[in-house]
């Protein structure tokens, strides 16, 4: 089928790539560009591993054609906090939330996606905000703990610096 | 997974382009929209289309505008534009509800209503509100524009009454009368999770009422047995158990890995009964607000 080249736009740096059309944004991401934070976990949209921002929005990558994302800008966890930690990863840090790291990235962009529309969110807003980002190791509680305390009104002004 | 058929990938500017394209591959190009199922189905190789036309490029495509009594959604709206736009939370809320139980952010900023009633599978979280807010689909193709009462879309089991060389380019729905509604879902956890039961209703100051159903039949539908037994009357104790006992011959749940036929029977009960009186409550003004659960 006809190869295409695309153009990319990741964490500030525009790549170009050729891609066949069923070629998912995932593999590309991984196996072409070496970007390795996004990982590939169910395939199919349940888990939130594969998590990325394209253009501002979450998406599962695993969900994506990389022909789709052409001349689209994207996120990955190795876009965030390139300035030093945001409020966020040091908020995950304080608590310890992550423990294999597998779901981290996937979480961060959700948690930052959310924070961006929704600086003070609920508790259950929190929850609902990574439904779809699945942890097997943690039981939640010191991801939501660490999202709300990033969320703290004390963080803001750090936040609105950055 | 890779991807391991091959096909074409076009994304036309214009309608009429895309259009033509369905025509010229007579059945073999699939409109790809947030692709959240059509990905994973061409993953499994259960979608083997030649061509996949892309409509994300199709600005007329884009529309969302309540205008002369008519909300139109235009077939690139997604979840997310539907759950933030202030029309749709304010004028219809019962979609506002449903839109928010489906998937996940992360899906929802990619998937579409119109691809959602497209897919057609029978849990589709968003067909119990279109079909009380009685929504028309309208289609275009080669013999111009369809439009085809909601009723009469899906026809079975991941068909709808869409022919291949037909795309949806719009979903309009006709403003109701003061109501009081709700959409009740019943998942494994308060997460993402596909339904197990459905329920949309809608409730209307002279006791009138719509019901729909998803997740417990082939097909998602009105419930108009029950509609008839509850018309008219005050909603007492006596009158929800008759409506009660009638839900249940009218629903044909299936037993799968999410839950058993009975349990979905047993649910579908208890769901009808709060969902009716959520729904009276918040005609009256003194429901709980849209959005929070009624499980």
């Amino acid at each position: 089928m006809t190869k295409t080249t695309i153009t990319l736009k990741i964490n500030g740096a525009t790549r170009t790539v050729d891609v066949e059309p069923s070629d998912v944004l995932i593999e590309v991401l991984r196996d072409k560009l070496g970007i390795k934070s996004p990982k590939i976990g169910c395939d199919r949209g349940d888990c939130g591993t594969c998590t990325v921002l394209l253009n501002g929005q979450t998406v599962r990558s695993c969900l994506v054609l990389a022909v789709e994302a052409d001349g689209g800008e994207i996120v990955t966890l190795e876009g965030i906090g390139t300035d030093g930690l945001t409020p966020l990863q040091k908020a995950f840090i304080a608590h310890n939330s992550f423990q294999c790291g597998f779901c981290a990235p996937g979480v961060t962009l959700a948690a930052t996606e959310l924070l961006r529309k929704n600086a003070q969110p609920t508790r259950d807003e929190i929850k609902e905000a990574i439904a779809g980002n699945l942890c097997r190791c943690t039981g939640y509680t010191p991801i939501i703990d660490a999202i709300e305390d990033a969320a703290k009104p004390a963080n803001k002004k750090t936040k609105a610096k950055k | 997974m890779p991807i391991t058929h091959p096909f074409e990938y076009y994304k036309p500017a214009r309608l009429v382009d895309a259009l033509a394209l369905l025509h010229t591959h007579k059945g073999g190009a699939s409109v790809l929209a947030g692709g959240t199922d059509l990905i994973v189905w061409l993953k499994e190789g259960v979608a083997a289309p030649r061509a996949l036309v892309d409509i994300k490029g199709i600005k007329e495509l884009e529309v969302l505008e309540l205008k002369d009594g008519m909300l139109r959604i235009g077939a690139r709206a997604t979840f997310t534009v539907l759950i933030e736009s202030k029309i749709v939370r304010g004028k219809f809320p019962v979609l506002w509800e449903a839109a928010r139980t489906v998937a996940s952010v992360g899906v929802r900023n990619r998937a579409t209503l119109a691809g959602n009633i497209c897919s057609a599978i029978p849990c589709l979280d968003s067909a119990p509100a279109l079909l009380v807010y009685e929504a028309v689909v309208v289609l275009q193709g080669p013999a111009g524009t369809r439009r085809i009462p909601i009723t009469e879309w899906f026809v079975g089991l991941k068909k709808t009454a869409r022919q291949p060389d037909e795309m949806v380019t719009s979903i309009e729905l006709p403003l109701p009368k003061k109501n009081g509604g709700c959409y009740v879902k019943l998942g494994r956890y308060a997460g993402e999770d596909l339904a197990q039961v459905g329920l949309a209703i809608l409730a209307f100051a002279d006791n009138t009422w719509r019901i729909a159903h998803c997740a417990v039949a082939p097909t998602p539908q009105r419930m108009a047995g029950v509609e008839t037994i509850l018309a008219g009357k005050p909603l007492a104790a006596a009158l929800i158990s008759k409506a009660c006992a009638r839900a249940a011959k009218d629903i044909s749940p299936i037993a799968d890995v999410r839950a058993s036929k009975e349990y979905r029977q047993h649910m579908a009960g208890i769901m009808l009964t709060r969902g009716l009186k959520a729904a009276a409550a918040r005609l009256a003004g003194t429901g709980p607000a849209y959005g929070t659960s009624l499980l």
